[in-house]
């Protein structure tokens, strides 16, 4: 093992966790400002990259379905939480569980009568094809750098967003005391819809920008789905910082692990069960991560400070 | 009852017209139609329906239902289709983990299980069965062949699949073959959509060739991936990893990528030249491989239906053993435990007329079989 390959992974590493945080980003602002459990967050991803593979082929450019992505899963964020999740909010989470489930299922079903059940294609822009050489001698997928470089422009704009705006200063509100902002003449149901197409769009924009390098498949947002879950409650549900942390450790966790835990267990055991049983390990690393943070600090490491 | 009995009469005259069946046979089709892997399962019932449509017998009668990729949905249909339904036969599982639900109780039932494409090794060794028959291959071969392959020019092979029975069943098949040495074997979570910590344990491995066995949506982000990574070395994998269900959504990306098959498209015989155009014709894509399995397994069902009465199980199974048929694939015979004899071939993936699909480059294998047959009593 080199200096190289070691920079290589913790660059991977990084790369998983900004993506993650796209998604865990929404989920964490749905969860923290209404209260929602929105498991069909993972669907909105699907339309993200659906938009985007469908654009892309139909117009030649990955750019204008990067903008597609973002109208296409934010329209489809606002016309859901106007017609399903605005009845969901009272409700107790088994409700919302159910009922955004539901959703998943009517995305699935819906793309695949739409797209058909064959995967799509989408490729990378030509602007970011290739590798770049990396200190050290190895090289590196230039797009993948660019997903950090998104991801952590990103997370910024949504930090001055949250921190400097009028918006943000609501969602804030918002968060503490809804309530309150109601009664102080916020508009807390076009509030509620804003957040929830914000919310949306990060996820379609996560979905196309990985669609490129992945499979645009029905069905492709529950994995990930699972992964931001894990992400929101390592980091404290509802807390965008929590979250971002959440996603680099898990990213560089799980990264590492698949990297280093068979080369470990060689140690152990003889190379040829090695590998099953070091991947089989890395695959519970993060889980293990999970469960060791929530019995130190059962809410999450940044708790949002009025729950 | 008058009218019963002129019903009876036209149905009678039909069928003797036709290729007359002892009995009528029902087919249960279970195979998976939504979800992620709902391409394989629909070139699954659309290679079996052409060939059951080319028949064009009033006798035979397929219903089909969808099982999400899920074992307990699987169970609860073929129950469904066995005791309300009545079926003769069942078909049409794609996934190995499904069919260890399935075919083994529904044989234990009488009844017949005929395979399209999951094949594992337990039931290919001492737990086959006379009711149960695999007319796509034994799980082991194609990784085997690529094994083979690997052996003319390769030195030092990284090799790669998902943590799961099939996964396993892959490296260990592509190991019985390959005599060279192992960078490493390296097993990667079911689902897995990025490999940039694998690809980079690749670059760093000093291997000479990379085999992967990750069908469906895991092979076109790996593929995808690798393409992008600066990484030179070649790619080799089983037919499944580059086919025609994935290749349009992978892209250029798999251009020349290896692969092991029963049966490419360019194949130069009659009966493969007219599955090809009458899939065309129908469904108006190229088929994959999982297609041209359903094809002949329907082929089976209607040659042993012509010959023997399905009610009459060891003459049923006499007749389906004998694989009378014209398969697109050439040479296919059944082994002992009732998997395929048959020729593997070394495959490349090309361009052509703008579309990606797999040239012939080489025959592998001469009258295949598998490694389990001997532990089979049949």
């Amino acid at each position: 093992m080199t200096i190289a390959l070691a920079l290589e992974q913790l660059l991977n590493g990084i790369q998983l966790g900004v993506m993650l945080f796209l998604m865990a980003a929404g989920l964490t602002l749905i969860f923290g400002v209404m209260g929602l459990i929105n498991l069909a967050h993972g669907s909105l991803y699907m339309v993200g990259a659906f938009a985007c593979a469908a654009v892309a082929a139909w117009t030649g450019s990955f750019w204008i379905g990067l903008v597609a992505s973002l109208v296409a899963a934010a329209a489809a964020g606002a016309i859901v939480e106007l017609a399903v999740i605005r009845r969901l909010y009272d409700r107790d989470h088994l409700d919302q569980v159910l009922a955004t489930f539901a959703l998943i299922l009517m995305f699935s079903e819906g793309t695949r009568w739409l797209f058909g059940s064959f995967p799509l294609y989408l490729d990378i822009p030509p602007l970011l094809q290739g590798a770049v050489a990396l200190p050290g001698g190895t090289e590196y997928p230039v797009y993948r750098l660019a997903i950090i470089a998104a991801g952590a422009l990103v997370a910024f704009g949504l930090y001055m967003l949250i921190s400097r705006t009028r918006l943000g200063m609501r969602i804030r509100a918002g968060e503490s005391d809804r309530e309150m902002i109601g009664a102080l003449g916020v508009d807390i149901r076009t509030l509620y819809t804003v957040v929830f197409a914000l919310g949306a769009a990060l996820a379609g924009f996560a979905g196309a920008m990985v669609g490129a390098i992945q499979s645009v498949q029905v069905g492709m947002g529950e994995p990930v789905l699972i992964l931001a879950f894990v992400v929101i409650v390592i980091g404290g549900i509802g807390s965008i910082k929590g979250a971002l942390l959440g996603a680099l450790l898990v990213g560089v966790t799980d990264t590492m692990g698949r990297f280093l835990l068979p080369k470990l267990m060689v140690l152990f055991v003889p190379p040829a069960q090695a590998g099953a049983i070091g991947g089989a390990v890395a695959s519970m690393l993060i889980y293990i991560v999970m469960a060791i943070i929530l019995a130190v600090k059962p809410r999450g490491l940044f708790p949002p400070a009025h729950a | 009852m008058k009218k019963m009995l002129a019903a009876a009469t036209l149905a009678l005259s039909l069928s003797a017209s036709g290729l007359a069946f002892a009995d009528p046979v029902k087919i249960g089709m279970i195979t998976t139609l939504s979800g992620g892997g709902a391409g394989l399962g629909i070139d699954t019932r659309d290679g079996f329906m052409l060939a059951i449509k080319n028949a064009g017998n009033k006798d035979i009668t397929v219903v089909t239902e969808d099982d999400a990729q899920k074992p307990e949905l699987a169970v609860q249909i073929a129950d469904k289709m066995i005791q309300s339904d009545k079926v003769d036969i069942l078909t049409g599982i794609v996934w190995s983990n499904l069919l260890m639900a399935v075919a083994p109780s529904a044989v234990a039932q009488g009844k017949f299980y005929v395979s399209t494409n999951a094949a594992p090794a337990q039931l290919a060794g001492a737990n086959c069965h006379k009711l149960y028959f695999n007319a796509a291959y034994q799980n082991d071969n194609l990784h085997e062949a690529v094994g083979e392959y690997a052996n003319k020019g390769f030195k030092k092979m990284f090799i790669l699949a998902p943590n799961y029975p099939a996964g396993k069943d892959s490296l260990t098949g592509f190991k019985r073959y390959y005599k060279g040495e192992l960078a490493a074997e390296v097993y990667t979570q079911v689902g897995q959509t990025d490999y940039a910590a694998e690809i980079a344990q690749m670059r760093a491995s000093g291997a000479d060739g990379i085999f992967v066995f990750l069908p469906g949506g895991m092979g076109i982000a790996f593929m995808k991936q690798f393409a992008q990574s600066g990484v030179k070395i070649p790619v080799m994998g089983p037919g499944f990893s580059f086919s025609q269900d994935v290749l349009p959504a992978i892209g250029d990306a798999a251009l020349g990528a290896k692969a092991s098959g029963q049966w490419a498209p360019d194949f130069d015989n009659e009966a493969s030249k007219k599955f090809l155009a009458d899939f065309q014709k129908e469904y108006n894509r190229l088929p994959s491989i999982y297609a041209v399995q359903a094809y002949d397994a329907a082929q089976l069902i209607l040659a042993a239906a012509s010959k023997a009465s399905v009610s009459d199980a060891d003459a049923f199974a006499a007749e389906l053993k004998k694989a009378e048929i014209q398969s697109p694939r050439g040479n296919f015979k059944f082994n002992t435990n009732q998997h395929p004899i048959q020729d593997i071939y070394l495959t490349e993936v090309i361009k052509k007329d703008g579309v990606l699909t797999n040239k012939t480059v080489e025959k592998i294998f001469t009258d295949h079989g598998d490694a389990y047959a001997k532990d089979c009593k049949l």
